[in-house]
């Protein structure tokens, strides 16, 4: 597997080869986890669930549940409403939610399957919820399936209401740990908000010695409901949540501040930023400690960072959020790739390369495979790999170090814990790329390079 | 949680020793049917099926045609380990797009298997159909005859939609290609040696398989589909014999070959002393062989010997522990309670995703009164059945690990994630020791239930006050 990329490169038009995103289904999945007492539900074959379930518990080893339809040739030829009518009750019955939240997959998209229509018609259960989003597999990428999701509980719950001061955050496809520290940091700001969707407490729930299905983070329908009062949504992630926040003003109206995910220091600040307009400027001094102490990192490794090379890959908003970082670092990020189609994120990235001077050396690609990656990397290889565990395989065919970040670590523990957003996030991150780039100089410097103090 | 059980699923569960409960006779246990709707199910589809039998083969590209997804899932998921090409472990897709659905995608399979060929020169290209080609109606068989026409290579179609069955269903499907992969070469002249079916390598496991039945004078011919190549897979309707051991996905296979390849079969586990014993006397046998009657005789006596009495030295750690399995097939369940059996373990509830009535049937006539039964369990009856006979340890596969944590419950992984081969004498060892590891970790102390987690940070608490107040009166 690590000797099957060749030097020169090959023209591909009909076959991907280890591919930088997943459907949409699993984003979706992963959206409705991070809501209370909400089940799951896939619309289509039994693999599907299967599958999402099994992906979602290697990342963030927690357990994953999710229901499905379990298709069968009678669901292709005569359309899946029984499926769900009963699949739906079934759920209700065994496992009791509060909401059921279906999303569709390749299989009932293409047969046409009209899910609103079904959810209307079916007979549920006094005080239950059920709602639905359109993930087509052949559309977008997980990340997409994760805001198509986010709009679904907005389009069916949302309520345009008095206006009321709390602010919404769309946290963007991000982990457990990341959605803490934005709580911190929201919390700092004085704001009163609501978190959407809270995969925290649910994908990484403490060990009590029970088993909960429904443990006991998420955000709850009251709060879904409650983001139509909302005074602001601050949506984290230009790529990830800018179609539920356009959604949620399009039903009520309210408004909503497009924002990076906040991993760096710009991108923090203009987040803390855009919540100082809020709260009246106001910044709670724990945060500039928390800035001061990042940039003292920066500094005091400056020359460890400065000049690396860099290849930078995962999802969209992630990778875009990373790479800003290593700019600030001094690095170079020189390829920068996603799997997930859509020219924005070249844009995006292009201007970053723009205002740090690097428009020459560095190139953003989206909609390509890992394959595209280890062949621009053995036309000019770089110092350090960051993103997901697929891209251990380069690391190891080209003898380059690896930092793990981003959706989905496979071969780690405890990652989803940490965060990468905010200034400690940050902090946390430049710490993990020092370790990793000085390991490398002391595991291969001569004898005599070797050094204890650095 | 509170647990009820579903009305369709009761006639899927049993409890041994109860009125009616002799597993899939008459009234038997409900298994080998689609989940129900709405279910959390542990199953995969059809596609999975096919995949996780093919994907071992290892100079092999294999093509998933469909949208991203069911190509991203299977990714270097079977940690089935290679002696040649690691081809395998790479992940193809045809990518298919929104246009692709409305316009057809079989063009775009064309052009990927044309690159594939044109880049790589592969000896076998596996393309397997997802739901939405079978919804679509791309001919996938017209392009991959297309293109073996064409490129003179063998392009294999297997038709795997994930709704047109049950995970079983795929690996009836992973068969069918297997055999239209050896049809041109079923009239070869008989080789010396057998075949082993429904081994993958996993942690290289067939290396164990294959040392001892080398030291025993028996080449193997073909492994289907562990640590397999084309050359060698072309080979196997020359065998003498087809060695069956994961019979829910191979058997099938062993039929078939039989049927129209002349290849007798038998079927074998090589999980546990008493079983690996058993399939080595046995293949001896088949091949009324005296000479490898008797180099299976020393094995045993020599190995298995060793084996036992590493498990031995363990037993004393395992006295009145209690194990849960739920596995994907049914012989693996038999074979991984006889072994819990040989470890002085008593299995008090066991399930398979995919068992047949007959392992049922085994299964039922091997555990105590009492034993819960059952097929395609979903996590809540797994969690209420192994809380309420008190299991220490669940043996499963990845989606059944994080279940078991979170109930404080130990977990030996006995599927695809699987570090150490688990296979023959030396898989005694690993699974002792794996099973040691994990039901004794000094991490349960804290986590078996609330009750005693409180209790212990308690004690520890006491001891630190103990400890400050001889501090302080010592200063």
């Amino acid at each position: 597997m690590l000797d099957l990329t060749p030097k020169t490169h090959v023209n591909r038009s009909g076959v991907l080869i280890n591919p930088c995103k997943t459907c949409q289904p699993v984003g979706a999945l992963f959206a409705a986890l991070g809501v209370r007492n909400c089940m799951p539900y896939s619309h289509g074959s039994q693999g599907c669930a299967s599958y999402h379930r099994t992906y979602l518990t290697r990342h963030f080893k927690e357990p994953a549940i999710g229901v499905t339809s379990s298709f069968t040739e009678g669901a292709c030829v005569f359309g899946g409403g029984p499926n769900i009518r009963q699949g739906a009750k079934t759920a209700f019955e065994v496992y009791n939610p509060d909401i059921i939240a279906v999303h569709t997959t390749c299989l009932s998209e293409t047969i046409g399957d009209d899910l609103k229509t079904y959810i209307d018609d079916m007979e549920i259960p006094d005080g239950k919820i059920v709602v639905h989003c359109n993930t087509p597999s052949y559309v977008g990428s997980h990340v997409t399936g994760f805001g198509n999701m986010m709009a679904g509980f907005i389009s069916y719950l949302a309520a345009k209401g008095k206006g009321t001061e709390t602010v919404a955050v769309f946290p963007g496809f991000v982990n457990p740990g990341d959605i803490r520290e934005y709580k911190h940091l929201v919390n700092l700001m004085k704001l009163k908000s609501i978190m959407f969707p809270d995969c925290s407490n649910v994908m990484d729930a403490p060990m009590t010695g029970e088993y909960k299905m429904y443990p006991e983070g998420g955000t709850t329908i009251e709060e879904i409901r409650g983001l139509g009062s909302c005074r602001k949504v601050l949506a984290l992630g230009r790529l990830t949540s800018a179609e539920p926040a356009a959604q949620l003003k399009r039903k009520c109206g309210v408004d909503f501040d497009l924002l990076p995910l906040p991993i760096g220091l710009a991108d923090t600040d203009a987040f803390i930023m855009a919540m100082a307009n809020l709260n009246g400027g106001e910044v709670d001094p724990l945060i500039d400690e928390e800035r001061g102490r990042l940039l003292d990192l920066m500094l005091d490794a400056n020359p460890y960072f400065y000049g690396k090379k860099v290849a930078v890959y995962g999802d969209p908003d992630t990778v875009l959020g990373m790479t800003r970082f290593c700019l600030e670092l001094g690095m170079v990020p020189k390829y920068v790739l996603t799997g997930t189609p859509g020219e924005t994120f070249v844009k995006l990235a292009n201007a970053m390369f723009k205002e740090y001077g690097k428009e020459d050396e560095c190139k953003a690609f989206a909609a390509k495979d890992l394959f595209d990656l280890h062949q621009f990397i053995k036309d000019e290889p770089v110092d350090l790999l960051l993103g997901n565990s697929h891209g251990k395989q380069i690391a190891k065919a080209e003898n380059i170090p690896l930092v793990r970040a981003g959706f989905p670590v496979l071969d780690r523990y405890g990652h989803a814990s940490l965060p990468m957003v905010g200034y400690r996030g940050a902090f946390q991150l430049a710490t993990k790329i020092a370790d990793t780039l000085m390991e490398e100089f002391d595991r291969n410097c001569a004898d005599e390079d070797m050094d204890l103090i650095m | 949680m509170a647990m009820e059980i579903l009305e369709e699923r009761r006639t899927s569960i049993k409890e041994k020793g109860n009125k009616g409960g002799s597993c899939c006779s008459g009234d038997g246990l409900r298994c080998d049917t689609a989940s129900v709707a709405g279910s959390v199910s542990q199953r995969a589809c059809v596609y999975c099926g096919a995949r996780v039998v093919l994907n071992p083969i290892t100079d092999a590209f294999h093509i998933v045609h469909g949208p991203i997804g069911c190509a991203s899932y299977t990714w270097d998921i079977r940690g089935s380990l290679t002696s040649g090409s690691e081809l395998f472990r790479n992940s193809f897709s045809t990518d298919l797009q929104e246009k692709d659905i409305v316009f057809g995608g079989a063009e775009k399979l064309t052009r990927a298997i044309d690159e594939a060929i044109a880049n790589y020169s592969p000896k076998l290209i596996f393309v397997y159909a997802t739901c939405i080609v079978g919804v679509i109606g791309d001919d996938v068989e017209a392009v991959c005859r297309n293109a073996e026409k064409k490129h003179g290579i063998r392009v294999i179609a297997v038709k795997a939609p994930g709704f047109s069955g049950t995970k079983s269903t795929g690996y009836r499907m992973a068969c069918n290609a297997l055999v239209q992969l050896m049809e041109p070469h079923k009239e070869q002249p008989r080789l010396k040696g057998v075949n082993i079916l429904g081994d993958y390598n996993l942690a290289g496991e067939m290396w164990i398989i294959r040392n001892y039945l080398r030291e025993m004078g028996i080449p193997i011919v073909a492994t289907l589909t562990g640590d397999a190549a084309y050359e060698t897979l072309i080979k196997a309707p020359a065998a003498q014999l087809n060695i069956v051991q994961c019979a829910g996905s191979m058997m099938y296979l062993a039929h078939r070959m039989e049927d129209e390849m002349g290849v007798p079969w038998m079927r074998a586990s090589f999980f546990g002393v008493e079983d690996t014993s058993t399939a080595l006397r046995q293949v001896a046998e088949r091949l009324n062989d005296d000479y490898a009657k008797r180099k299976a005789e020393a094995l045993i006596a020599e190995r298995g010997a060793k084996a036992e009495a590493f498990l031995e030295q363990y037993k004393p750690h395992f006295v009145g522990k209690k194990a849960a399995i739920f596995v994907g097939g049914g012989f693996k369940a038999i074979s991984l309670i006889r072994q819990f059996n040989e470890m002085g373990i008593e299995t008090v509830v066991v399930g398979t995703q995919t068992g047949k009535p007959e392992d049922y049937e085994i299964i039922s006539s091997l555990v105590n009164p009492g034993t819960v039964i059952l097929d395609d369990a979903n996590p809540a009856e797994l969690e209420t059945f192994m809380k309420q006979k008190g299991a220490d340890i669940l043996v499963g596969g990845v989606k059944e690990r994080p279940l078991a944590y979170k109930l404080g419950i130990a977990f030996c992984d006995h599927n695809h994630e699987r570090k150490h081969a688990l296979g023959g004498f030396e898989g005694v060892e690993n699974f002792t020791r794996e099973v040691n590891l994990s039901i004794n970790s000094p991490v349960w102390q804290f986590t078996r239930s609330s009750a005693s987690f409180a209790e212990a940070t308690q004690a520890q608490a006491n001891l630190v006050r103990e400890a400050l107040a001889a501090r302080a009166a010592y200063f």
